[in-house]
């Protein structure tokens, strides 16, 4: 690997890069098989704690909550995007009436912590809604304020010509938002709204809080099982599941960034806009 | 809406809360930073051993919920350590899911310093180390704010999580305000959110001070 940091390294230098790989690698691995050791000695690789993985029944379970959280996951970022983009269009307007409102609900959304606000609809409207859409709706507002101010700044990227030539050839605003700025900002924002799928993913967890019958909920009752007691290995097999969706969904947005840069376009910075 | 004599007294119980949720966050951003400074040295140096290992440990913690690495730590970490305090076991899995934001924050505005520095500082004949402390890290220190603040920002919110696994941290008494309080969510809920208010406004304003102090013309 080359890199602006550090030269090629000559004899001397390779030399002592091998030794620090060696002591490194010494260090790294001691760590890991300390850990793996702790978790040996407290029973954690006992046949008991992996039992309820061998069951067919539980197994099933287990896909139908997965299933569940996929499709929670899924209607809610598609109801955030409808969010997003009234919100957006709102914040852009030259009415003040409007952008001022549509500022301050996105600003708010983007403030509360996920959990509270899922909480919150839940103790305020639950007894109607039901556990599952307190939850989606939560992710939607939560999502949708994001997706906002995603779009926003994908509008606002798109060169200043292209709107005053719009403009000079007699279009209106409207007009302007729906047939220039949108469609060449669509592309831009591709990749952030990928990785907001993935956030959005990941806060689909946050329904244990009112326990909705997702992978989570699930997962809780084969821990708190007095015969299995096994939260640590139910919580790795629960992050090894996430980590291959959701590692699968970053590299698109990678992907996807890069064709865009291929072409010489620019994506919207999404890290300071979504937090984690 | 809002029941301001209810607010009045709710407010001793939701400023105990906030107490706790500034502890949580206070340890958790110290031992995110100084792993998540590691981290990044790792994912930057010329040791391809670090580098898989620090990439790979970015990669493991930023795709796992957070919910799930309570699961592992919180709930399942007393088999192991023997009994521990919630907060604690909170604090440790909060700061493992952090180092990974920040090693991130720390790398991309790592990447905002021109290549030229970094040339010009070997050209002079600084090796790797020297090269990172006096010339890069300097000047990527300005660039690191904005992400990084958006990071400690994001670990303040995600300090709630806390909740759902029994530490009576801000967001846990929305609910233990629930039996005493049953009909006004509205208002534990406005009462809550102000002070998560503060906490992100006072962030955000740190941020912005300390940008504008440090601004380098180029």
């Amino acid at each position: 690997m080359s890199s602006v940091l550090f030269d090629v390294p000559g004899p001397k230098a390779r030399a002592r890069y091998r030794a620090v790989a060696v002591v490194s690698t010494l260090v790294l691995a001691g760590l890991i098989g300390w850990v793996l050791w702790i978790l040996y000695q407290n029973d954690q690789f006992t046949e008991a704690k992996w039992q309820p993985f061998t069951d067919a029944a539980v197994l099933r379970n287990l896909a139908q909550g997965l299933l569940l959280t996929l499709r929670a996951a899924a209607v809610a970022i598609l109801l955030a995007m409808v969010f997003g983009a009234v919100f957006a269009a709102g914040r852009l307007s030259d009415h003040r009436w409007l952008s001022w409102p549509s500022a301050l609900v996105v600003e708010f959304f983007r403030a509360v912590p996920l959990i509270l606000l899922i909480l919150f609809l839940f103790l305020l409207v639950g007894g109607t809604l039901g556990r599952f859409w307190c939850l989606v709706l939560g992710l939607m507002l939560y999502n949708g304020a994001v997706l906002a101010e995603i779009f926003r700044a994908g509008v606002t990227a798109v060169p200043r010509g292209q709107s005053e030539a719009a403009y000079a050839i007699g279009l209106r605003k409207g007009q302007v938002m729906r047939m220039i700025l949108a469609p060449q900002a669509v592309s831009a924002m591709l990749p952030a709204i990928i990785s907001q799928c993935v956030v959005a993913l990941k806060d689909t967890t946050l329904g244990i809080i009112i326990s909705t019958e997702d992978v989570i909920n699930t997962a809780r009752l084969i821990y708190n099982d007095f015969r299995y007691n096994n939260a640590i290995i139910v919580g790795l097999m629960l992050a090894v599941v996430f980590i291959i969706i959701n590692y699968s969904l970053s590299k698109l947005a990678v992907y996807v960034e890069r064709r865009l840069a291929s072409r010489g376009e620019r994506a919207v910075d999404h890290s300071q806009i979504a937090s984690v | 809406m809002i029941n301001f004599g209810a607010l009045g007294e709710m407010l001793p119980s939701i400023l105990d809360g906030f107490w706790l949720t500034l502890r949580l966050l206070a340890y958790s951003a110290v031992i995110a930073t100084v792993l998540g400074t590691l981290l990044a040295t790792m994912r930057v140096s010329p040791i391809a051993v670090l580098r898989g290992f620090g990439t790979s440990y970015v990669n493991i913690f930023r795709n796992t919920p957070l919910v799930v690495l309570f699961i592992i730590i919180v709930t399942g970490g007393p088999q192991v350590v023997g009994r521990t305090e919630f907060t604690t076991l909170a604090t440790v899995a909060l700061s493992l899911y952090t180092a990974a934001f920040v090693c991130e924050g720390l790398r991309s505005g790592v990447n905002t310093v021109p290549t030229g520095q970094a040339e010009a500082a070997r050209s002079i004949g600084m090796g790797f180390t020297q090269t990172l402390t006096i010339v890069v890290l300097p000047q990527a220190f300005r660039a690191v704010i904005p992400p990084l603040a958006s990071v400690y920002i994001a670990l303040a919110k995600n300090t709630s999580v806390a909740a759902a696994f029994g530490v009576a941290e801000l967001t846990y008494r929305m609910r233990s305000l629930n039996e005493q309080f049953p009909q006004e969510a509205v208002t534990r809920f406005s009462g809550i959110v102000l002070f998560y208010v503060i906490i992100v406004a006072v962030i955000s304003g740190i941020a912005q001070i300390l940008e504008r102090r440090l601004a380098v013309s180029r």
